[in-house]
C-alpha cells in the first residue's frame, strides 16, 4: 500500500473514545484501527439479537443478526462477517456482499486491499469467494485458502476424490489436491497442506505427502522428483521463480530448491524461510541445537540463540537486515541483526523496518501496559492498547496507535519525528 | 470383586491390520525393519533391551497382567519378549503373521501407561518399546483401522474428527448463543489478537461434547479471563499420530497448535480435560519439533483450575453433594504430577472425597489410553475385559462410598464409562468442569 497519502503531519489526533461507546451499546468488542490511523472500529451490540460496527463513534447503516471477524483492509477498508436470517455473507463498510453463503470465514485481502476474499460453504458445498463472486466449482472439503500478492488467483486445499468414512487404504490413494480458482491439479496427494502463490500470482507451490512416508513440494501440480522425510512451506525466489522448501534429510533439516539441497549446513529445525525483495538473500528459523532457535541467514545461524521460540522473523526492505520476536527464558525480546535489544517484555509483536531499512519499530506488553519501541528505546507513552507502528514512506517519521495514551478509552494517533524520539 | 468376564479376545479381525499385511512381502518387512533399527534404534533402544533381567517386577504394575489371572503373554516383559525381543534377535526377518500378532499387541495390549516404569529396577520404559514398535507397524502399514482413519484425520484437518473449518468455527458460535440463554453477555471470543489465553481442546469437544466448550466458557467468564479460540485449524491439541508411529505428523499437529498460539500473540495455551495431549505437547510433539520442553506455557485444566481456586477468581456456590472419588489419569499424574492440584479442586468443589486404592502416580490405568479406545469398536470388549482390576478398584472406592467418578482426562472418561457399563458398576462419570460448573457461582 502506499501509505504517502495518509495524514503525516506531526503531532497528535484524537479519534475516538472508547469509554463513550461502552456507556452507548450493551456490549463493545476488542476494537480495531485502521491501517493508517485514522478508524477505531468495534462490534457493538444494539439491541436483543442485533449487532452493528460502531466506527469513530458511528453505527453502520445496517444491523446484522451475528457479525464476526472484524478486521480493517490494507485500504482502511471495515470488513466483517455478518450474519442474517441465517445466512452469511462479507460486510464492507456496513454493506453487504449481494451473495449469501450458509457460512463464510478466512478472511483475506490482496496486498491494495482492493479485493477481498473468504472460504465459503453453501449446501455442503466448500469454495472460494473473490469481491462476491465464487468459484465455479465447489468441493466437499476445503481448507487453507491461499491468495496471491495481488487478488486475482485464489487457491485451496480441497478433496478431489470421495472416500467412505473409514477406509483407510483409499485415502491412502491420494484423495486431496489443491485447486487454482476452482480448478484442481491433475494429481492427487494424501494430503496437500500450505501453499504458496508466485509473486507475480501465476504458480501455486505446495507442501505435499505422496505416500504415508514420502513428502515433498509440489508445483503446479508436479512434485518434485525428490521426496523426503518431511518438508516445510515453500518459496518462490522472486527474482528467478525458482522454488525452495525445508526439507528433512537423515543429517538434519535442509534447504531444497526445486528438489536439491541448496545449504551446506543442516539443522535440528528450519522453517519459515523467506526471501529478500531481490532473491539474493534467504532468511529462516532454524534449531542448530537441540532446545535452541535462532535465524539463519543464507545458511549462517546467528551466534545468538534462544532456548523458547522464535517467530515473525522480518526481512528489510533493503534484503540486508533481519528482524525477529523471540522468547528466552519465559520472556519476550526483539532481536535483529544477531543482536537483541536490551529490555524484556511479556509479549512483543513482529518487529517493523523503516522503509529505508536503517530503524526497527514494535509493540510490546509489559505489566499489561502496551509500548511502542524504536531501536530498542521506548517512547515516551504507554497504552491500554496499541497497534503495530508505521514508518512513514521517507522514514522520517513513527506513525503511532493506541488507547489510554493520556485519556482513559482515548484512541488517538500520533505522529512523532524520528529525529525526535532518537535523541 | 467384579464378576470375570470370560471371552475369547484373541485374533481379533481388523482390516488395518489384515489388509495392511496383505501388501507386505516378507523382504519388505526385513527391509523396512532393518533399516528402522539402523536409523532409529540408537542407545535408548539398546539399553533398555540389554539390561532387562526378566525379573517380573513390571508384572503386577500392569492392568493387563492382572486383569488376565497373571498370564505372562500380558506382562510388560512378556510382551517385549513376544515382539521386540524376537525382531531384534533375527534382525528383522520375522513373518507377515508375526508382524500382526505384534501390531496387536503393540496397539491394543499395552496402553503406554508407563505403570511398570515405576516398578522396573532399571526404569526400562515399557512404553518407548512399544511405541518403537507401532513405528515398526506404521511404516510397515500395519495399524488398526480405527485409529489409522483418525491419524488420518489429524493428516487432513489437523483434528482428529474430522470437523471441517467452518463446522468448527459453527460449534463455537452454537455454543456461544446456548450460553447466552444463561449468562447473556457471554462471549466466546474468536481470534482475539493478544489474549491472555488461548484455550484449546481436543477433537471431540466439538464433534460429541459441546457443552464442555460452554462449561469452559462459562467458567472463563466467571474467572474474568482474557480468552480467546482460534478459528483456524490448530486448535485441536491431540494428537493421535503420536499413538500410531506417525512421528512427521506429530510434529505437523504440534507445529500448527504452537503457532497458532504464537499468531494470537497469547501468553499460554490452557487445555481442556486430557490426558494423551498433555504428554504431547510436553513431551512428544514439541521434542520432534526440536524444543526441549513446549515453547509457550501450556497448562492443563487441572492446572488451570487449581490456579482459579488457588486465587478465588471462582467461587462456589453449594458443593457438590454426592460422594466422589478420582481417578489419576496416567499422562497428568504420573506423567505430570498434577494430583495434589486435582484434589485441591475437589476439596473445593466438593462435601465428600473418597479416595481410590491405589491413587496417585500408582493408579491403574482406564485401560482407553495410549490410543487403545481408539482401535475401536473391535476391541472394545478386550479392552474391558482385560482392565477387571480397574473395575475392582472402583468396585471398592463405591463400596466405600462413592457414587461419582471424576475422571479429569477424555479417554479415561471414555474408557472408565465403559467399565462402568460392562461390569455393572452403576457409578457416574464427571470431568472436573463438570463438577465446576455444577457447583460454581456464574455471576
Amino acid at each position: 500500500m502506499n501509505h504517502s497519502q495518509w495524514d503525516w503531519n506531526v503531532g497528535k489526533k484524537a479519534i475516538a473514545d472508547l469509554s463513550q461507546w461502552q456507556n452507548a451499546f450493551e456490549w463493545v468488542e476488542e476494537p480495531y484501527a485502521s491501517p493508517d490511523g485514522e478508524m477505531l472500529a468495534a462490534i457493538v451490540k444494539t439491541g436483543d439479537s442485533e449487532f452493528s460496527v460502531c466506527e469513530n463513534g458511528g453505527l453502520w447503516e445496517n444491523y446484522f443478526d451475528k457479525i464476526w471477524y472484524l478486521r480493517f483492509g490494507p485500504d482502511n477498508s471495515t470488513v466483517a462477517l455478518v450474519s442474517q436470517d441465517s445466512m452469511w455473507t462479507v460486510a464492507v463498510g456496513g454493506q453487504p456482499w449481494e451473495n449469501r453463503y450458509d457460512f463464510v470465514w478466512d478472511t483475506r485481502f490482496s496486498k491494495n486491499g482492493k479485493h477481498i476474499i473468504v472460504a465459503a460453504v453453501s449446501e455442503n458445498k466448500y469454495f472460494a469467494v473473490t469481491d462476491g463472486a465464487a468459484w465455479e466449482q465447489a468441493y466437499s472439503f476445503l481448507t487453507n485458502l491461499t491468495v496471491s500478492d495481488d487478488g486475482n488467483n485464489t487457491a485451496a486445499v480441497v478433496q478431489s476424490i470421495p472416500f467412505n468414512s473409514g477406509d483407510i487404504f483409499k485415502f491412502q490413494q491420494g484423495c486431496y489436491t489443491a485447486a487454482v480458482n476452482g480448478e484442481t491439479w491433475d494429481n492427487n496427494f494424501l494430503n496437500v497442506w500450505e501453499m504458496n502463490f508466485s509473486p507475480d500470482g501465476r504458480h501455486l507451490a505446495a507442501e505435499a505427502r505422496r505416500t504415508l512416508f514420502d513428502y515433498t513440494i509440489v508445483v503446479d501440480g508436479r512434485p518434485w522428483d525428490n521426496n523426503f522425510s518431511s518438508v516445510w512451506k515453500p518459496q518462490f525466489n522472486p527474482a528467478d521463480g525458482s522454488v525452495t522448501a525445508p526439507v528433512r534429510e537423515p543429517g538434519g533439516w535442509a534447504l531444497a530448491r526445486n528438489g536439491e539441497i541448496i545449504w551446506d549446513e543442516r539443522f535440528l529445525q528450519l522453517w519459515h524461510h523467506q526471501y529478500s525483495a531481490d532473491g539474493k538473500n534467504i532468511a529462516a528459523i532454524v534449531a542448530p541445537e537441540y532446545g535452541q532457535r535462532t535465524i539463519a541467514v543464507n545458511g549462517k545461524p546467528w551466534s545468538l540463540t534462544f532456548n523458547n521460540l522464535v517467530t515473525d522473523l522480518v526481512i528489510s526492505p533493503d534484503g540486508n537486515r533481519v528482524a525477529c520476536s523471540a522468547r528466552a527464558a519465559r520472556k519476550w525480546l526483539i532481536a535483529a541483526d544477531g543482536k537483541r535489544w536490551d529490555e524484556t517484555f511479556d509479549m512483543a509483536w513482529a518487529p517493523v523496518f523503516s522503509p529505508d531499512s536503517r530503524h526497527i519499530a514494535a509493540k510490546v506488553e509489559k505489566n499489561g501496559r502496551f509500548f511502542i519501541f524504536i531501536d530498542g528505546k521506548p517512547l515516551k507513552i504507554d497504552f491500554t492498547a496499541a497497534w503495530a507502528p508505521v514508518f512513514s514512506p521517507d522514514s522520517d517519521k513513527l506513525l503511532v496507535k493506541g488507547i489510554g495514551g493520556e485519556n482513559e478509552g482515548q484512541y488517538c494517533r500520533y505522529v512523532f519525528k524520528l529525529s525526535a524520539l532518537l535523541v | 470383586m467384579t464378576k470375570r468376564s470370560v471371552q475369547n479376545i484373541s485374533t481379533i479381525p481388523d482390516e488395518g491390520i489384515d489388509k495392511g499385511a496383505q501388501r507386505l512381502t516378507p523382504d519388505q518387512v526385513s527391509r523396512v525393519i532393518r533399516r528402522h533399527l539402523e536409523e532409529e534404534g540408537g542407545a535408548r533402544l539398546k539399553v533398555y533391551t540389554e539390561t532387562c533381567v526378566h525379573c517380573g517386577l513390571c508384572s503386577d504394575a500392569c492392568h493387563f497382567y492382572l486383569s488376565h489371572d497373571h498370564d505372562p503373554k500380558f506382562s510388560p516383559a512378556g510382551k517385549v519378549k513376544q515382539t521386540l525381543d524376537k525382531i531384534i534377535r533375527k534382525k528383522g526377518r520375522v513373518s507377515i503373521d508375526f508382524i500382526k500378532k505384534t501390531a496387536e499387541i503393540a496397539f491394543t495390549e499395552c496402553n503406554l501407561c508407563r505403570r511398570c516404569v515405576m516398578y522396573c529396577p532399571f526404569g526400562i520404559d515399557v512404553a518407548y518399546l512399544m511405541l518403537f514398535l507401532r513405528r515398526i507397524c506404521h511404516k510397515l502399514g500395519v495399524v488398526p483401522q480405527y485409529i489409522q482413519d483418525t491419524a488420518h484425520s489429524h493428516a487432513a484437518t489437523m483434528n482428529q474428527m474430522w470437523v471441517k473449518d467452518d463446522e468448527w468455527i459453527d460449534t463455537l458460535h452454537w455454543q456461544e448463543d446456548e450460553a447466552r440463554d444463561e449468562i447473556p453477555d457471554l462471549r466466546i471470543p474468536l481470534e482475539k489478537q493478544g489474549a491472555d489465553i488461548f484455550y484449546s481442546v481436543i477433537g471431540p469437544e466439538p464433534k460429541f461434547r459441546a457443552q464442555m466448550i460452554y462449561q469452559a466458557a462459562v467458567i472463563m467468564n466467571a474467572a474474568g479471563m482474557d480468552w480467546t479460540m482460534p478459528a483456524t485449524p490448530g486448535w485441536d491439541n491431540s494428537d493421535m499420530c503420536m499413538y500410531t508411529g506417525d512421528e512427521e505428523m506429530v510434529a505437523r499437529l504440534k507445529k500448527v497448535h504452537f503457532e497458532t498460539a504464537m499468531r494470537l500473540k497469547t501468553k499460554r495455551i490452557v487445555m481442556g480435560e486430557c490426558g494423551h495431549a498433555y504428554r504431547s505437547v510436553h513431551d512428544v510433539g514439541n521434542r520432534h519439533l526440536g524444543w526441549k520442553m513446549s515453547p509457550l506455557p501450556v497448562m492443563h485444566a487441572i492446572e488451570f483450575y487449581y490456579e482459579l481456586f488457588k486465587d478465588r477468581k471462582l467461587k462456589v456456590n453449594q458443593k457438590y453433594d454426592a460422594p466422589v472419588t478420582l481417578h489419576d489419569p496416567c499422562n497428568v499424574v504420573r506423567g505430570g504430577g498434577l494430583h495434589e492440584m486435582a484434589r485441591y479442586v475437589i476439596n473445593e468443589t466438593c462435601s465428600r472425597f473418597v479416595e481410590m486404592h491405589p491413587n496417585r502416580e500408582h493408579n491403574y490405568c482406564c485401560g482407553a489410553g495410549g490410543g487403545v479406545i481408539n482401535c475401536g469398536p473391535p476391541y472394545t470388549n478386550k479392552r474391558v475385559v482385560s482392565n477387571r482390576v480397574k473395575a475392582d478398584q472402583l468396585a471398592d472406592a463405591k463400596a466405600r462410598g462413592a457414587k461419582t467418578i471424576i475422571a479429569p482426562c477424555h479417554n479415561c472418561f471414555g474408557g472408565l464409562e465403559d467399565i462402568v457399563k460392562h461390569y455393572g458398576l452403576g457409578m457416574e462419570i464427571k470431568f472436573l468442569g463438570d463438577v465446576i460448573y455444577e457447583c460454581m457461582d456464574k455471576e
